[in-house]
């Protein structure tokens, strides 16, 4: 174990205490143990190469967990189906802001991606001939548009539950060597910009663990907690996300927060679109049931911008429901209770104790809901991080990989589908570990790390720890949450964006002058969630600033002062780096990939989005 | 005569009473479970008070409302909120269950919340489950099959399926295993109802082929019959599932096979 403040190049000693450090060395290392992470750790593991995961929260407890609908694949159980129709549909939903070269790759990769969880005995919901089950979701069809899909594979409403739990039951079957609450502070980068690792605190004692890698693969999750309201876990904080602004590496695509059209009113938390998919409707306090007026084909299956649009125009003219008119009513109680037991248990339970709703009999009080960020660290089909250097925007950083929500590879554009992020999970997972197997030679030598490799983050965890400003964590976290619920939501112009990047930037500016509480070494949770806040704040910033440069409408960023898609202009990625001194957002782009990967399949054109 | 005395840490001493909200129209009070291992202090419970109008409904709401106003250093486990993760179990008004699906209406007077019975405790209410954990791993939770692996699909019937139902829903809370006093007393030799519950979650898997080892790994006295069917486990779980139901189909399991 090397200590720092010794002279054996590791950190010196920071603020007059030493951390020690302990050194570890793999081929991969994986950060996070959600779906995507656990995917590729499997798939590392098989190839032989040796694999650690970092995990802040223990495996099954990520947030993949609560994924409810299911996981969308065409493997036409229900009826007649291909893989074109589900990339027609991806390219469709993403408002064609997707890559459709890594848009084919998931969707033809989708059926045995599925097949091989069910192998690994995912519970997946069945059919009487002993198939698996799959449901309707929104913007799923068949023919190119002109039909509905039944794509969506399901373990009733707790496929994210199943499918993790079945992972973590693989890895465990692989030995995979697992760091759990462990909290990753940094990234190492060395000069040249290839990633050669992390370093974690281990929260159980305090310790400072630096991991080299031939390869870093991040797969932290999305950041919908720089929301006040969402429907993801505290834990959603986007900590991979951050590491790579403060990288010097951009970010892709911030601008598109998708805010799913049903968490239920005042609790936030998700009932799936499965709902709708299983016969579930919206109506209006007139008892309408609006979507047909804005969707006359898809009604409430239309994609999730769509109903999250014509919620709140519903709300916005006094259609509201409740005595603020404030949110729309969800109605199951049509639904056989046979079927509501066995399609869908968990949101019975979860309208009983988070809405006080009998299902059965009354609607769930429902609002839209910040839910996936599409936007992420930008990925080619392999996972490998990509950047822009000397006018090539598609340079891959050495040594870094990302997969799931904290990638935008970009399937899902400027919209994803339901159902679409689980697939994105395991098919990028599966394929990050065959590039890891491709170009890694298992124990190969690790070159030396950077002398100061420790310093960044060391002197990070060190500040945050011992800050003794004037604000608590808590109250900046809710002064930025407040900030983007207000002026970065659903529909958005110029001026309220604006506005927000100003107060985004106080709050950003803030930093300075935070308090923590806790000073102690073991599970501090008042330090991690100020290095969380820490993450959010920085990909906040981001995510304003990107949405102010937007100007057209694009799946979910719409806004009213430039209320159509503008593909002359706009039809191209934003990349936005940070400046963390100043807080200053740079943004250049990336062109959208508009060609295929094979010629299976011919480059989807633009048109007007209508369900 | 022999005279035991306990260690000298476990005696849990009152703590801090924390000021009261101001303006507050509706309080509840909260007497909570505190140890630091930094401090080289005895265990305490704290009292809070929290304004049941600027928080929401259940208990784990308040826990947060209490570290964002009141007491920053108060520490506890938390992610999903919405009762599928597991994070939050700890020991409420005197059952084990989980935080963010408990109202605190449901509770009447002060609420005192504990660490998870019986566990090693890293700090406040986070308890040590490596060995929950390390259970879990050793009744092998994966498929395991035989048979060539298909193109598709395993084919499962309709009632096959149906036999998983209230099996695979765990969350790994460790409510059940830690509610149950044999496995106070034998935690390092008895799996647990939890561990259990899962492994009849596989023997029940029509796709499974190795039920026959994973029932000799159980035919243990202590792995397995430690379970005296005193049923906290089924009273606990917050998800409503059965492990007492499970132990027993695994003993019946493994008495049918021997006439």
């Amino acid at each position: 174990m090397a200590e720092n403040g010794k002279n054996d190049g590791s950190a010196p000693a920071i603020n007059g205490r030493a951390y020690p450090i302990e050194d570890h060395a793999y081929d991969v290392v994986v950060i996070g143990a959600g779906g995507a992470g656990l995917r590729a750790v499997v798939g590392c593991s098989e190839a032989g190469l040796r694999t650690a995961c970092i995990t802040k929260v223990f495996p099954t407890r990520s947030h993949t967990v609560a994924a409810q609908g299911g996981i969308a694949a065409a493997l036409g159980n229900m009826g007649e189906d291909d893989w074109r129709w589900h990339m027609y549909d991806t390219v469709k939903g993403s408002d064609w802001l997707g890559d459709q070269d890594a848009i084919e790759y998931m969707c033809r990769n989708a059926p045995d991606a599925v097949y091989e969880l069910e192998h690994w005995g995912l519970p997946f919901s069945r059919r009487e001939d002993g198939k698996i089950y799959q449901r309707p979701f929104g913007g799923m069809t068949t023919h190119y548009g002109k039909g509905t899909a039944q794509r969506t594979c399901a373990a009733a409403d707790r496929t994210g539950h199943a499918m993790l739990h079945t992972m973590y039951g693989q890895a465990l079957r692989h030995s995979t060597e697992f760091f759990i609450e462990y909290f990753a502070i940094d990234l190492i980068v060395d000069d040249e910009g290839r990633c050669r690792g992390v370093v974690a605190l281990n929260l159980e004692d305090g310790s400072i663990h630096r991991f080299s890698a031939q390869m870093t693969v991040i797969a932290t999750g999305g950041y919908g907690r720089t929301y006040a309201s969402c429907t993801g876990a505290h834990t959603q904080t986007g900590d991979g996300n951050a590491m790579v602004l403060r990288a010097g590496l951009p970010l892709q695509d911030m601008e598109f927060v998708q805010f799913h059209p049903t968490g239920v009113y005042g609790a936030g938390v998700l009932i799936t679109e499965g709902a709708r998919g299983e016969g579930a409707y919206l109506v209006n306090s007139e008892g309408e049931r609006f979507m047909e007026r804005y969707a006359p084909s898809a009604k409430d299956l239309a994609s999730r911008d769509v109903v999250s649009r014509a919620m709140t125009i519903e709300i916005r003219e006094g259609r509201g429901v409740g005595p603020k008119k404030d949110h729309i009513f969800l109605h199951l109680d049509h639904l056989d209770p046979q079927i509501l037991a066995e399609r869908l248990p968990g949101i019975t339970e979860s309208a009983r104790i988070f809405a006080g709703v009998d299902l059965t009999r009354d609607p769930v009080p429902i609002l839209p809901t910040v839910h996936y960020n599409m936007g992420g660290i930008a990925t080619n089909y392999h996972g490998e991080a990509l950047t822009k250097k000397n006018g090539n925007s598609d340079t891959v950083v050495p040594g870094m990989m990302a997969l799931g929500e904290a990638a935008c590879v970009s399937v899902h554009g400027a919209n994803r589908l339901g159902s679409n992020s689980l697939i994105d999970l395991v098919v990028f997972g599966r394929a990050a570990a065959h590039r890891c197997a491709e170009i890694l030679a298992p124990n190969d030598k690790h070159p030396e790390l950077p002398k100061d490799s420790a310093d960044r983050p060391l002197s990070r965890l060190d500040k945050f720890r011992h800050a003794s400003g004037g604000t608590p964590t808590a109250q900046l976290r809710n002064k930025m949450q407040h900030v983007m619920q207000n002026n970065c939501a659903v529909f958005r112009t110029g001026e309220v964006l604006e506005e927000g990047s100003q107060l985004i930037h106080q709050v950003f500016n803030g930093i300075d002058d935070l308090r923590v509480s806790d000073r102690s070494l073991i599970w501090n949770s008042d330090l991690v969630e100020t290095l969380e806040f820490a993450n959010l704040i920085e990909q906040a910033v981001v995510t304003m600033d990107s949405a102010v440069n937007r100007t057209e409408s694009r799946g979910a960023h719409a806004r009213e002062d430039f209320p159509d898609r503008d593909d002359q202009n706009w039809m191209k990625h934003t990349l936005s780096w940070l400046d963390l001194a100043t807080g200053k957002v740079t943004i250049d782009y990336r062109p959208v990939h508009t060609y295929t990967l094979t010629n299976d399949v011919a480059y989807i054109e633009p048109k007007k989005r209508v369900y | 005569m022999v005279q035991f005395t306990l260690p000298k840490n476990s005696k849990i001493t009152e703590g801090k009473t924390w000021p009261r909200p101001v303006g507050a129209r509706s309080q509840r009070e909260y007497r909570i479970y505190r140890w630091n291992p930094e401090d080289g202090r005895n265990p305490r419970v704290d009292t809070y008070y929290v304004d049941t109008g600027d928080c929401g409904p259940m208990v784990l709401d308040a826990l947060i409302w209490i570290k964002n106003n009141v007491d920053a250093t108060l520490t506890f486990r938390r992610s999903c909120r919405e009762g599928i993760c597991g994070s939050c179990s700890m020991n409420i008004d005197g059952t084990n269950t989980l935080a963010c699906t408990k109202a605190m209406s449901d509770i009447g007077g002060p609420i005192r919340i504990y660490p998870l019975p019986h566990l090693p405790v890293v700090k406040d209410l986070v308890p040590d489950l490596t060995n929950f954990y390390a259970q879990h791993a050793s009744i092998q939770p994966w498929l395991q099959t035989v048979s060539p692996t298909p193109q598709k699909e395993w084919k499962q019937s309709h009632e096959d399926r149906q036999k998983l139902d209230g099996l695979y829903e765990c969350i790994l809370c460790a409510c059940c295993s830690t509610a149950c006093p044999s496995y106070w007393w034998n935690s390092e030799r008895f799996l647990g109802p939890a561990a259990l519950l899962q492994a009849h979650r596989f023997i029940m898997d029509s796709r499974d082929e190795a039920t026959g080892q994973r029932l000799d790994n159980l035919e243990d006295p202590f792995r397995l019959y430690r379970c005296h069917t005193i049923m906290n486990c089924t009273k606990a779980c917050p998800k409503h599932l059965n492990p007492a139901k499970a132990i027993a189909e695994i003993k019946r399991m493994l008495v049918e096979r021997q006439v």
